[in-house]
């Protein structure tokens, strides 16, 4: 089977199941609509979902779940120190852009450590530059401005999991 | 009223909580940059902890559904969306506050386009 084909069926069947879950009538004309609905969605977007053929491998999965836990552990302390640092009557900021290097080159995986990075504690990203794999980030409270501190204080915590799931 | 009513009370007050911490620090902390850490870090926490809230009390239904996909939404879109402020605010040279230490964007953007 081509692979846009197989991610046109994997984008329908995930839109139809959304739907069930969003309506929960299980009646014929409810059924019909969603399932025109997928089909329309499937064939205008489906070929974006999946781009490479990769194996299914059972550490994904775990790697994926160690890294949403992992995610939402480091959100509640960057919410914690934000609290912090907004309480604080003297407002203790020290910011400042620094750049980190990275190992990854898939778009999806650079996309979400951009994202993983911006919900962590006291950094957003600002840019990337993909020839080189360097990320500008926004550091509210610097600790290291050498881009080999950095990396290590920003960037390896999640870099890790990241290769492990999509490269 | 039943235990997961409560639950979801205390998920609920948990993310207002954070919002009111987000909100604050947009109004105290310096610059457009500052600024958008808290709001992303905050209203994205404390909006999907509201809404995990009125999953839990709600149970499984349509209510509820919706309010999930919603929060995972919210937590893909607000930092790409926070990401593209700050570009953005970079490229229009919108300058940092005093406190600022270090600025390597702006050092690496001179070089490239001089």
């Amino acid at each position: 089977m081509k692979l846009k084909t197989k991610s046109r069926i994997a984008v329908f069947f995930l839109a139809y199941i959304t739907w069930i879950l969003i309506t929960v009538k299980f009646t014929i004309p409810s059924l019909l609509v969603g399932l025109v609905f997928s089909i329309v969605t499937a064939i205008v977007a489906g070929e974006i979902l999946i781009i490479t053929e990769r194996k299914f491998h059972l550490n994904r999965i775990i790697y994926t779940i160690a890294y949403i836990l992992k995610l939402f552990w480091e959100m509640l302390k960057a919410n914690l120190h934000v609290a912090y640092i907004v309480i604080h009557p003297k407002l203790p900021v020290k910011p400042g852009i620094v750049k980190i290097k990275t190992k990854l080159k898939r778009d999806s995986a650079l996309t979400m450590l951009a994202n993983s990075i911006t919900l962590t504690p006291g950094t957003l990203t600002v840019d990337i530059d993909k020839e080189n794999q360097i990320l500008y980030i926004h550091w509210i409270d610097i600790v290291a401005t050498d881009i080999k501190t950095a990396t290590e204080l920003i960037g390896n915590k999640f870099e890790k999991l990241l290769e492990e799931i999509f490269e | 009223m039943p235990n997961n009513q409560i639950v979801g009370y205390i998920f609920i007050c948990l993310g207002i909580l954070f919002d009111f911490f987000g909100v604050l620090g947009l109004v105290r902390l310096p610059d457009v940059y500052n600024r958008l850490q808290a709001a992303t870090k905050c209203v994205t926490f404390g909006s999907a902890g509201i809404l995990i809230g009125v999953f839990i009390y709600s149970g499984f239904t349509p209510t509820g559904f919706k309010s999930i996909l919603c929060a995972i939404f919210v937590l893909l879109t607000s930092p790409v969306s926070a990401h593209a402020i700050a570009r953005a605010a970079h490229r229009a040279r919108i300058k940092l506050a005093d406190e600022t230490i270090i600025d390597k964007y702006e050092e690496d953007k001179e070089l490239k386009e001089g």
